[in-house]
């Protein structure tokens, strides 16, 4: 049960990595891909940490997951901003 | 099942690795060597060094792709001459073949040795994590130099700045925005990796860990905090900033003499005292390898690189 | 099996590295195939350590002060090219001009 519950996860979670790595690569401009990278593939991170959740033994184990997981989404966050204002004052749409 | 997936994994090293040497712009070719060294991460997992794999994911790819991209930063701001396209393929590619042909034959060619056994003298070095025992009791010698390396770097670094700089503040200036997302980020994620530094480098006695994974995150904890505008560089004459780059070094030859005196010689540590001893050096190694890596990354005084 | 597979790549990697050192002027870039040379023989200690009873912490010891020390090397290299390019406004030797 706990494994079914696991291949289900992970396989939602890479399908938002795939969409946000097709996003990437699709997009025209430094916002979208933006916008592509950090939702999608947040998301599907999350997702992939459920999947794994269910594969642990110890309740502290689960919480370093969901650790890596919220430091995951600051430093995405964050990066995502800086690299929007780096494009936006440099006017740069590469 | 698992030689497929170290199959992939490789063909995926392989596949990012070429791509950092023929792809087109130097920025990718950054890019694709930090994606290479967390790929490269994987593969020393899978092969249960687990110590290396963290190694390589915070020295490699985290400070080593932090140090490129700043010098491609400043190489562009320079506006240097555009890349040249690459020369002499066909040589260049029969030499790289060549050599990979012979390393391949080695690998068969060469009779497998039984590795020395470790697990009988572990106990004698006070620690349980067998590769901290090696580098901090058995092979103490390789350890002491490599961190007199880490510092000899940093001087030559430091000699490469210009005479008008070099009273001033070390690295390129730094601008974030007062409250800005940088400026939050610079608050909130240096206690959380304070702490994880410290406790790899704890922890790194008994388990996965050590004085130079946990020094690199605490490395990187400098370097956010002097972005996100938290921590002032300081400049080269610091004196705070001097005695922490030699601490490290200084303990360790201070233990190497006292087992040269006290016991069977040079850098020997009696089994009574092997732990205290050892996490002692580790705590005193590990600032010093934070302070060092962490001013090697920013660079010499520099008072023209305008934008970093 | 696998062991093979990560020596290999190691030796591979090792081509590749001296392919982009040899081939590539931009100085960057010939610090970066450094390191994937450095990197591509770790990989093949780390892999020849592994054979044999379980896994040799003495390679993996000697692999991690070789990360640390390609590091150094790498720092001092890249501030030498910046340095370099202040001084000459190019980021590849003098000798290796592109005829135009």
């Amino acid at each position: 049960m706990a494994d079914l519950a696991t291949y289900a996860l992970t396989a939602i979670g890479l399908v938002f990595f795939v969409a946000g790595t097709a996003g990437l690569i699709r997009f025209p401009d430094t916002f979208s891909r933006l916008h592509a990278l950090t939702k999608a593939d947040n998301l599907g991170l999350g997702f992939i940490v459920m999947g794994i959740g269910f594969q642990t033994e110890r309740w502290s184990q689960l919480a370093v997951l969901l650790l890596i997981w919220a430091l995951a989404l600051l430093a995405a966050g964050t990066v995502a901003q800086l690299v929007a204002r780096a494009a936006l004052t440099t006017g740069k749409d590469e | 099942m698992s030689a497929a997936l170290d199959i992939a994994l490789c063909a995926l090293i392989l596949g990012v690795g070429l791509a950092t040497v023929v792809g087109r712009g130097v920025f990718r070719a950054v890019i694709f060597f930090i994606t290479y060294g967390l790929l490269l991460a994987i593969g020393w997992a899978r092969l249960g060094a687990i110590d290396v794999a963290l190694a390589e994911a915070a020295i490699s790819a985290g400070l080593t792709g932090a140090l490129l991209l700043a010098a491609q930063g400043r190489l562009r701001t320079m506006k240097t001459e555009a890349e040249p396209p690459a020369r002499a393929r066909l040589p260049a590619a029969l030499a790289g073949l060549s050599v990979a042909c012979v390393l391949g034959w080695a690998w068969f060619a060469l009779p497998v040795d039984q590795a020395p056994d470790l697990s009988q003298v572990l106990p004698e070095s006070g620690v349980g994590n067998p590769v901290t025992a090696v580098l901090l009791n058995f092979r103490a010698w390789d350890t002491l130099l490599e961190s007199v390396v880490l510092l000899t770097a940093l001087v030559g670094v430091w000699m490469l700045a210009q005479d008008a700089d070099w009273d001033a503040a070390l690295g390129p200036r730094f601008h974030a925005r007062p409250n800005g997302v940088l400026a939050n980020f610079g608050r909130i994620l240096p206690p959380i990796g304070l702490i994880f530094g410290v406790y790899l480098v704890w922890a790194g006695a008994d388990d996965t860990g050590g004085a130079f994974q946990g020094g690199t995150v605490l490395a990187a904890v400098i370097l956010l905090a002097m972005m996100a505008g938290a921590l002032q560089p300081p400049s080269v004459a610091h004196p705070v900033w001097r005695v922490g780059l030699v601490l490290g070094p200084l303990v360790f030859v201070l233990a190497g003499i006292a087992g040269a005196l006290l016991s069977d010689g040079f850098l020997t540590l009696p089994l009574t005292i092997a732990k205290p001893a050892i996490l002692t050096i580790e705590a005193a190694l590990s600032l010093s390898i934070a302070a060092t890596l962490a001013l090697l990354v920013i660079g010499p005084p520099d008072d023209q690189g305008q934008d970093a | 099996m696998s062991l093979s597979i990560f020596a290999l790549t190691g030796a591979a990697l090792v081509g590749i590295g001296i392919y982009g050192l040899l081939a590539q002027a931009h100085l960057l870039r010939r610090v970066i195939a450094f390191n994937l040379i450095g990197s591509g023989l770790f990989l093949f200690l780390g892999a020849a350590g592994s054979r044999g009873i379980g896994i040799d912490p003495i390679p993996q010891a000697l692999i991690i002060t070789g990360i640390v020390v390609a590091l150094s090397a790498s720092a001092l290299a890249v501030t030498l090219v910046v340095a370099l390019a202040r001084a000459t406004g190019r980021a590849t030797l003098p000798d290796e001009e592109t005829p135009r």
